[in-house]
């Protein structure tokens, strides 16, 4: 007899899927041609109560169905950034499906919902066969989701080669899974933890090379990257925005657990040479970009580097340092790409940054919203980047990572230029080309609005969320 | 009055903060938001005026401040406070922002608002910078400075302005994240952001490891500050920012920017760092020396007035790292003294170019030629000014290279009569310059027309006038607490050197002497 504590632990998870099939339910009754924006409202109100549940959740930590999922500030703290992520991309794609001519609009925020369930499930999930299905389920919703736009070759290209290559990454993440249990007899985290602290296994190591290079790909961190700049292009900006931010927040979350919570050997250097690569390549991948969503897909791949320096430093610093990177990067990465997603317009026409120049003179709000978000990203002061760099690169010297830190401070200026590059566009060109551009519809005003803060807030008070992360750190090691 | 001592730097430092954001939802009618922004630096003005009435002086150590936990984790600090060096690095600012409002009347003439939420935010960085004692809130002000100034180059200014703006941004940035990477291995060592706690464990040899890194920590921090000096080879973001900058964001540069770099080098690398300071001072030295003569030399080849007034900087500036780094009360005190004369000649003579770029818009010298004839009082001004750069006795450039010089013949005779060519330079570019621009008959016809300075620029010129003129009479007024700040500096200073032997023989550490040296040069200028 399963206790009904544990549908508790389960709850949001329960709550998003109910609506999901809500709204797979409700799209048949809505008229084929007309908006699907009453849909959007059944995914808003969705997303909201599994943030209620969520918080509800926070009375009840504790492990549920036999040791399967387990509840602690870790997971609250993973399935709040996720959420927080949804709840902006539904916003943002609340209008953008209209303007795109996107009919299948059941399908969009139905699959934005049942990936996010898988998202949430992989952060609290301590059992490696159930982190394995959550992983699968916010992968294929989000496969789905890159080929939205139907009628555009890239994208269909996009989803595609997401498809194959993410796969193919999942069975390596698999196969690290079937070694470990040959390993130590168990799939259980906490189970594998207590194994390997009595026990030395050869096995061990390659399953942890295993399942970092599938994890590695989700992340796209070098050199497991190569798809991203592609899948980005093509898929639908608003689901760039949810793909590069919550899916890779959840599968740091998966590789926190295995990585620290198991205490895997073998993997510092693995770490190491990944979180060097990936901040170079990427950085200097960013540099020639003439494409604004090609340019973020190379600072995304930057930014899983800086977030693997935190993993390199490991302990407690260098977790809660990961983790508060991983949510202010979701603030603003997921902000960036609303303002891209509306800018770009219907077909998505207007990407490239030659459409940008002059828009602080054309549309100063939207301009100055999206610098805002860049100079974050670059890690200028006043916003959520900049104390996340802070805390990476302070929790790195706290380990003695001296190297790192230099190749990742080098990198952050490199950063700057191509960053800055646009906004030299938005501000200080003349425009070339005449891209229209809409009002902001309420939606994605209220979806910017909510990053912005966001953004604002890890700037200025970080020190509430920063103890989250401690206490989540804490409650993963333990 | 306690409430306000304790929160005054707060008040100064938020309160253009402020009205920039009050700026953003006014209506987009320029008179209003001219008055508006000019009222707010007013305001400013005034508050920070309560920073010297009420300064203690014979007090060591931090007046005003404020010490408030931030954040937890990491342990930072909202950590203001103010000594006599900084104390007038803050009025600077504010002195000269009603100037730049006033300049910027109607050479701006679009995206207006914009321009004067821009120049407010960077105003509140920069006092930031001045008075934050916690490392993190000291670097967080410094990089917060960076975004406004590039903004303003690259959008209201002429030229290739995107080039100057993107070229100011990478240097400025490259080089602070060293800064910051030195600032992380404090902490990471001392657990502290807090800039006296640092300062304290440093000293007391309590932090682990501090022997082997402190060459790397010391060069982390220099690179930033050197950067924005500019010191000798890393200069070449200057000409070109200060070209393509309007004329505001000219006079910020030079005024206050570029004194954010030589205030770094006097409080942190030399308070963090004494010992390496003392090691690297000769080669540090040969850079500002090398500066000087080669700002000099640059500066008189210029066709261009504008970048000539630009390299005078470098040569300027120049003395201002010798007079720190000659490690004598005089030469230190001669430098902080610079660092304001030089904002306020230098703002001057930016202004001024300004109004004449409004005119013709050109900066080419080539173009003019006997404006004394039609601007009479343009070129009075500007006589004045150019005087006051070069160095004229009675005015405030004077004071400053006087005392820098001398202080570098007691470090050592070479740097002085090295440098003292550089009073020479300045003088043969200046006014050759001078001669070039106004004197002569009009040859340009363009020229015949001009009309002269009006009421609104007249009053943008007085203050800058009166404040160098008095500064030159009466340097006493602003040395009285810049000596004991600089002291304090000092004794700290030779403390550890004292406990490394490494004595210098030419240099002479001790309060009294500099007494001596103040009361001479005080029969100087009484004579």
């Amino acid at each position: 007899m399963i206790p009904a504590v544990d549908y508790i632990r389960i709850l949001p998870e329960l709550v998003l899927s109910i609506f999901g099939i809500i709204v797979m339910m409700v799209d048949p009754v809505l008229p084929e041609q007309g908006s699907k924006k009453p849909l959007g409202i059944v995914a808003l109100v969705g997303t909201l109560a599994a943030l209620a549940a969520t918080a509800y959740q926070t009375g009840f930590y504790g492990e549920a169905f036999y040791h399967m999922v387990r509840v602690d500030t870790f997971s609250v703290f993973f399935h709040v950034v996720v959420l927080m992520v949804s709840l902006v991309v539904i916003l943002a794609s609340y209008d953008y499906l209209d303007v795109q001519g996107i009919r299948a609009g059941g399908e969009y925020y139905a699959l934005i919902l049942f990936g996010t369930v898988g998202m949430m499930l992989m952060s609290s999930a301590i059992e490696l066969v159930l982190i394995f299905i959550a992983l699968e389920i916010s992968s294929i919703s989000t496969y789905i989701l890159a080929g939205m736009r139907r009628r555009a070759a890239e994208s269909a290209e996009a989803s595609l080669k997401y498809f194959l290559l993410g796969s193919f990454a999942t069975a390596f993440f698999l196969y690290g899974v079937a070694m470990i249990y040959g390993a130590t007899g168990t799939t259980n985290i906490y189970n594998i933890a207590n194994f390997l602290r009595t026990q030395q296994s050869t096995l061990a190591y390659l399953a942890v090379g295993l399942m970092f290079v599938g994890l590695g790909f989700k992340v796209a961190s070098a050199p497991f990257h190569v798809w991203t700049p592609d899948v980005y292009e093509g898929s639908p900006a608003p689901v760039v925005a949810l793909m590069s931010t919550g899916p890779k927040a959840a599968a740091f979350a998966v590789l926190l657990r295995v990585l620290f919570a198991t205490g895997a050997p073998g993997w510092f250097w693995m770490v190491w040479v990944s979180a060097a690569l990936s901040m170079t390549l990427g950085n200097i991948g960013a540099l020639v970009q003439q494409n604004v969503k090609r340019l973020l897909a190379y600072s995304s791949i930057a930014h899983a580097g800086y977030l693997l320096v935190a993993f390199a430093a490991g302990r407690q610093v260098g977790i809660s340092a990961a983790m508060f990177y991983a949510a202010s990067y979701a603030a603003m990465n997921v902000g960036a790409f609303a303002v891209v997603s509306h800018f770009a317009s219907a077909g998505e026409k207007y990407v490239t940054l030659d459409d940008y120049a002059g828009l602080g003179r054309r549309s100063p709000v939207l301009a100055a919203i999206l610098t805002i978000f860049l100079l974050s990203l670059i890690g200028i002061p006043v916003t959520g980047g900049f104390f996340a760099k802070f805390y990476v690169f302070s929790a790195a010297l706290q380990s003695n990572l001296v190297w790192l830190t230099i190749i990742g401070v080098i990198n952050s200026a490199i950063a700057a230029y191509y960053y800055l590059r646009v906004i030299v566009y938005m501000y200080m060109r003349d425009e070339r080309s005449e891209a229209p551009v809409a009002r902001i519809p309420v939606g994605l005003g209220i979806g910017l609005a909510i990053s912005l803060i966001a953004t604002i807030y890890l700037g200025v008070l970080p020190g509430r969320v920063l103890e989250y992360a401690i206490q989540g750190a804490q409650d993963l090691l333990k | 009055m306690n409430f306000i001592n304790t929160n005054i730097l707060t008040i100064v430092v938020f309160l253009p903060l402020a009205g920039a954001i009050l700026l953003v939802f006014f209506p987009r009618r320029h008179r209003d938001i001219r008055w508006f922004a000019l009222a707010v630096s007013l305001i400013t003005l005034l508050a920070s005026l309560h920073l010297p009435w009420y300064l203690v002086r014979g007090q060591s150590g931090f007046q005003f401040e404020q010490n408030i936990p931030w954040i937890a984790h990491p342990n930072i600090h909202y950590h203001l406070g103010i000594d006599g060096i900084s104390m007038w690095l803050v009025i600077l600012t504010t002195f000269l922002m009603p100037m730049c409002v006033l300049i910027s009347w109607n050479s701006i003439g679009d995206r207006v608002k914009e321009f004067f939420i821009l120049m407010l935010v960077l105003e509140t960085a920069m006092i930031g910078v001045f008075v934050a004692l916690d490392l993190f809130l000291f670097y967080f002000f410094w990089e917060a400075t960076l975004i406004p100034m590039a903004l303003i180059i690259g959008m209201y200014g002429h030229g290739r302005k995107i080039y100057a703006s993107v070229k100011f941004f990478l240097y400025t940035m490259i080089a602070s994240v060293f800064m910051l990477a030195a600032i992380l291995w404090l902490y990471a060592r001392t657990g502290s952001f807090d800039f006296v706690t640092i300062q304290n464990m440093i000293q007391g040899g309590q932090v682990p490891g501090f022997e082997n890194a402190a060459l790397w920590l010391f060069l982390g921090f220099f690179v930033a500050f050197a950067v924005k000096v500019p010191l000798f080879p890393l200069h070449t973001w200057l000409p070109d920012a200060h070209v393509e900058a309007p004329t505001a964001g000219s006079v910020l540069l030079a005024g206050v920017l570029l004194k954010m770099g030589t205030y770094g080098l006097l409080r942190f690398s030399l308070g963090l760092f004494p010992d390496q300071a003392r090691r690297n001072a000769p080669w540090i030295i040969a850079l500002a020396i090398i500066g000087i003569i080669y700002g000099a030399l640059v500066a008189m080849v210029q066709p261009n007035i504008k970048r000539l007034v630009a390299y005078t900087s470098v040569s300027h500036l120049g003395f201002v790292v010798l007079g720190i780094f000659s490690f004598t009360q005089l030469g230190m005190d001669g430098a902080v003294y610079q660092m304001l004369s030089h904002g306020i000649s230098t703002g001057a003579l930016f202004m001024l170019l300004g109004m004449i770029y409004d005119r013709r818009h050109t900066y080419d010298i080539g173009e003019y030629g006997g404006l004394a004839t039609p601007m009479p009082v343009y070129a009075t001004f500007f006589a004045f000014i150019m005087l006051s750069s070069v160095g004229l006795p009675l005015l405030n450039g004077f004071i400053g290279e006087f005392m820098v010089l001398s202080g570098a013949f007691q470090a050592k005779q070479l740097y002085g009569i090295l440098a003292a060519t550089g009073v020479i330079w300045s003088a043969c570019y200046l006014l050759w310059m001078y001669q070039r621009v106004f004197f002569g008959t009009v040859t340009n016809p363009a020229n015949n027309s001009l009309r002269d300075l009006d009421a609104r620029e007249r009053v943008s010129l007085w203050p800058l006038a009166i404040a160098a003129l008095v500064m030159g009479v009466a340097p006493m007024l602003w040395l009285h607490s810049i000596d004991p700040a600089v002291a304090a500096a000092l004794k700290q200073f030779s403390n550890v050197v004292q406990a490394h032997a490494t004595h210098a023989p030419g240099s002479l550490l001790h309060a009294d002497f500099a007494r001596n040296g103040m009361q001479a040069l005080l029969q100087v200028i009484g004579r």
